[in-house]
């Protein structure tokens, strides 16, 4: 029994896990889209932008779902707790992506309003950004909790690094948009989004640096963690990749393959993600809660696991599918061609 | 009532599930409706079927796309505002909420695509299907929602250790005493709701002259459907009535504002209830109606509030008028049904002007029936969130203040007044283009403006 539950934790830990990776990488890349939709240099060029995102768009988004009602089953405890110690940025987070979703959906159909649904879509954008950014800085920062409760206030997410982190999330899903758009867009549009790339990654990177130099400040454990020996011997390579990772990819923006800026910042986000899952593991409430602490029963688990492991595949083979089929440049007269 | 964090969170969640339940509503029966559309062209080969399955089609994105968008809220209530249900009862309704979720995100990628861009791409009998599966994964979502929603009304299959509950027989918690009786009716509920908007949208394109088939073909398949379905559903209705009144007996005495155990029992017409004083103010009552409907006998006992302590009792007038709201346009709807069979057995059905004048005014009856029998289930069941178990008061999220929850409100409300008008303006507007030849265009759902599926190896 002890050592089914303790499995059913870890696939549970991994499914999770994964499902944030994707929302981040593919929502990501639509979010950054809409930030750098207000800066593009023309109509034309914001018109080319939303068409590169329209078709998968909100498939992106059904992965935060997913990432939410997974939660609540399978560590109802972290959900508990989690959730409402950011009840604001989350609050702010959800009314923004209720706009940028319906003003997509109405733009395409209401032009004499398009350029305010396109206005909202970038806010929107904008603002579920930012909030999320300031969701990820309150998480490792860590939260009050008492007996199996958050025990703060509404307000406590509200700190200088999280604010720093909801700015560096901005740069972030840039990143990714940028690449996107590198990805999907030829000529004038393409080579601004390769300069907006480069200013995101020197955003990016900096980020980057105060979070890995503040965090183990502020968190001896994380000190601990990474210092101590002799995790350190198995440690230095992350930051080291990752600066490799940075090289690579400021040349990518420069010139080349087009894959190869979104690729690297792929690889970016995952050694960030990577280096905050060293500092935090095994607990999902950071510092408080451990992931066998907040597992659901393992009956919970595993009757959720059969059907996720029968549905998943196919969801993750059609959402491959869909992103095959509009693979190609896209342009702001004739859409996907 | 004090305006504290818990009465505004629970106003907030009455709020942001309120205007959900609307998109699911409607579209859920409509959903089964392109269906049976899509079956009946391929049935008979009549072009008029498909036009009118195109432009439905065409609202359904829409609806369906709001209805994902407003549903993507919902499950994070759970953790903003009721934290403490979460933890408490989280091995056993997390599963539920997680299951509803998936079946969507499964339905949305994997037939939706092809209902909307894929008729002129895939056979006319993989067009079918996908539309028979797109029906299919709405009931489905509300099969597990409803599941959700039955066993915290009528709790069953859980152990309780160190005050949480466990899951002990999943088949037990999934198929709680109430379950059936409230799929049954909701659902029942919700084809109604569709089947009437159908009729008043149908009545108004027969009025506007302009495409005079199509609007036959709305009305007449709306008044077949309604005619099973307004019956079934009253009978379904004192089905699901006998089982509260066996499960939740404080929320039946809530319903029929009864004090006093009685039997053999009146039943209430009207009155105004005093909780203060324990008693109705200005009854209308007809004796022995009470127990005959509530037991289907003459002198059957019908319990009352009194038998239950005081900080038991859900507030008896809400429920007491929603009940009443709900059944009175449930009658209505029976009486304009039968209306229009008869004139229509009379052959003077499509002549009759003032009937589809009339008609056109029917649209809203199914939401408001459906958001008064909410309430009375809902405000039917406090003060409790797992029945007669777990308080809502115990439920709400401990850290929150009053200050916090009345600013999420206030975002809550704005959003959704902008969204709501703006969204039924843009249906309206869909409605009054009208199923032409023209309107065949591809759907717009979600931003897709071009067809995902165009590049296909051809």
């Amino acid at each position: 029994m002890a050592t089914s539950a303790i499995s059913f934790v870890g696939i549970w830990t991994v499914i999770i896990a994964a499902g944030v990776f994707f929302y981040v990488l593919l929502d990501g890349f639509d979010l950054g889209i809409g930030v750098l939709h207000g800066l593009a240099p023309s109509n034309a060029d914001r018109e080319t932008m939303m068409r590169s995102v329209a078709p998968v768009w909100d498939g992106n988004e059904t992965w935060l779902v997913f990432c939410g009602i997974a939660l609540i089953s399978a560590f109802p405890l972290a959900f508990a707790v989690i959730i409402p110690a950011v009840y604001f940025p989350i609050l702010v987070m959800l009314v923004a992506l209720v706009f940028r979703g319906v003003a997509f959906e109405f733009r395409f159909d209401d032009e004499t309003h398009r350029a305010f649904w396109d206005r909202a879509f970038c806010f929107g954008s904008t603002v579920a950004t930012f909030a999320q950014g300031v969701v990820l800085g309150a998480f490792i920062q860590g939260f009050r909790v008492t007996g199996r409760q958050f025990s703060g206030t509404s307000l406590d997410f509200l700190t200088p690094f999280s604010i720093m982190t909801g700015f560096a999330l901005l740069f972030g899903y840039g990143l990714l948009g940028s690449g996107w758009l590198i990805i999907k867009t030829e000529g004038a549009l393409q080579a601004w989004a390769r300069r907006a790339g480069r200013i995101c990654l020197i955003g990016v990177l900096a980020a980057i640096a105060i979070v890995s130099l503040w965090t183990p400040i502020i968190e001896p454990s994380i000190a601990a963690r990474w210092f101590s020996f002799p995790n350190i011997l198995f440690l230095w390579p992350v930051p080291l990749i990752t600066c490799a990772v940075a090289v690579w990819e400021w040349r990518a923006l420069g010139g080349g393959a087009d894959a190869a800026p979104y690729a690297a910042a792929v690889l970016l986000f995952l050694l960030s993600y990577l280096g905050i899952a060293i500092s935090l593991w095994p607990m999902i409430v950071p510092h408080q809660i451990s992931i066998w602490d907040a597992a659901a029963s393992p009956s919970t688990q595993s009757f959720l696991l059969v059907g996720t492991l029968f549905l998943l595949p196919v969801i993750l083979m059609y959402s491959g599918w869909s992103y095959w089929v509009f693979r190609g440049k896209v342009r702001s007269d004739v859409g996907y061609h | 009532m004090a305006l504290d964090a818990l009465t505004l969170s629970r106003i907030q969640f009455a709020w942001v599930i309120g205007w959900h339940i609307l998109l699911p509503a409607f579209t859920l029966g409509i959903a089964s409706y392109i269906a049976l559309l899509e079956g009946l062209h391929l049935g008979t080969g009549r072009e008029v079927y498909l036009r009118v399955s195109n432009f439905w089609i065409r609202i359904f994105a829409v609806a369906f796309g709001m209805g994902v968008v407003t549903g993507v809220v919902m499950p994070f209530q759970f953790g903003t505002n009721w934290s403490r249900l979460s933890d408490t009862a989280g091995n056993v309704i997390g599963p539920l909420l997680a299951y509803e979720g998936i079946v969507a995100f499964f339905l949305e990628a994997a037939f939706l695509g092809v209902l909307l861009f894929g008729r002129k791409l895939v056979p006319r009998w993989a067009h079918f299907v996908a539309a028979v599966m797109v029906a299919f994964g709405t009931l489905l979502s509300s099969f597990w929602i409803l599941a959700t929603n039955s066993w915290m009304q009528t709790p069953a299959g859980y152990a309780l250790v160190d005050g949480r509950f466990y899951p002990e027989n999943w088949l037990d918690i999934v198929f709680s005493p109430s379950f059936p009786y409230r799929l049954a009716h909701t659902v029942t509920g919700f084809y109604v709701t569709a089947a009437f908007v159908v009729l008043g949208v149908g009545a108004y394109t027969i009025r506007r002259g302009l495409f005079g088939a199509e609007g036959r073909v709305m009305v007449m398949t709306a008044l077949t459907l309604l005619g099973v379905m307004v019956p079934l559903q009253i009978f379904l209705g004192d089905q699901h009535g006998l089982n509260t009144r066996e499960y939740q007996p404080a929320k039946l005495a809530a319903i029929e504002a009864r004090w006093e155990t009685a039997s053999p029992a009146p039943l209430t017409l009207f009155a105004i209830p005093d909780p203060a004083a324990e008693t109705n103010r200005y009854p209308i009552e007809i004796p022995y109606l009470g127990s005959l409907i509530l037991t289907h006998s003459l002198n059957g006992t019908v319990q009352g509030l009194k038998d239950f302590p005081a900080d038991q009792r859900p507030p008896v007038a809400i429920v007491f008028f929603a009940f009443r709201v709900m059944v009175g346009i449930g009658f209505l709807m029976l009486g304009i049904v039968a209306l229009g069979w008869l004139l229509y057995f009379r052959r003077r059905l499509f002549d009759t002007r003032w009937y589809i004048w009339a008609c056109q005014f029917t649209i809203p009856l199914g939401f408001i029936a459906v958001l008064a029998g909410w309430t009375t289930t809902e405000e039917g069941r406090q003060p409790w969130t797992v029945y007669g178990l777990l308080r809502t008061a115990d439920s709400v999220t401990p850290s929150l203040t009053a200050h916090d929850v009345v600013v999420s409100l206030l975002f809550y409300a704005l959003a959704y007044l902008v969204i709501y008008p703006t969204g039924v303006l843009y249906l309206l507007r869909l409605v009054r283009k009208g199923p032409g030849k023209d309107a065949i265009a591809p759907p717009v759902e979600a931003g897709r403006a071009e067809l995902p599926v165009a590049r296909l190896p051809s």
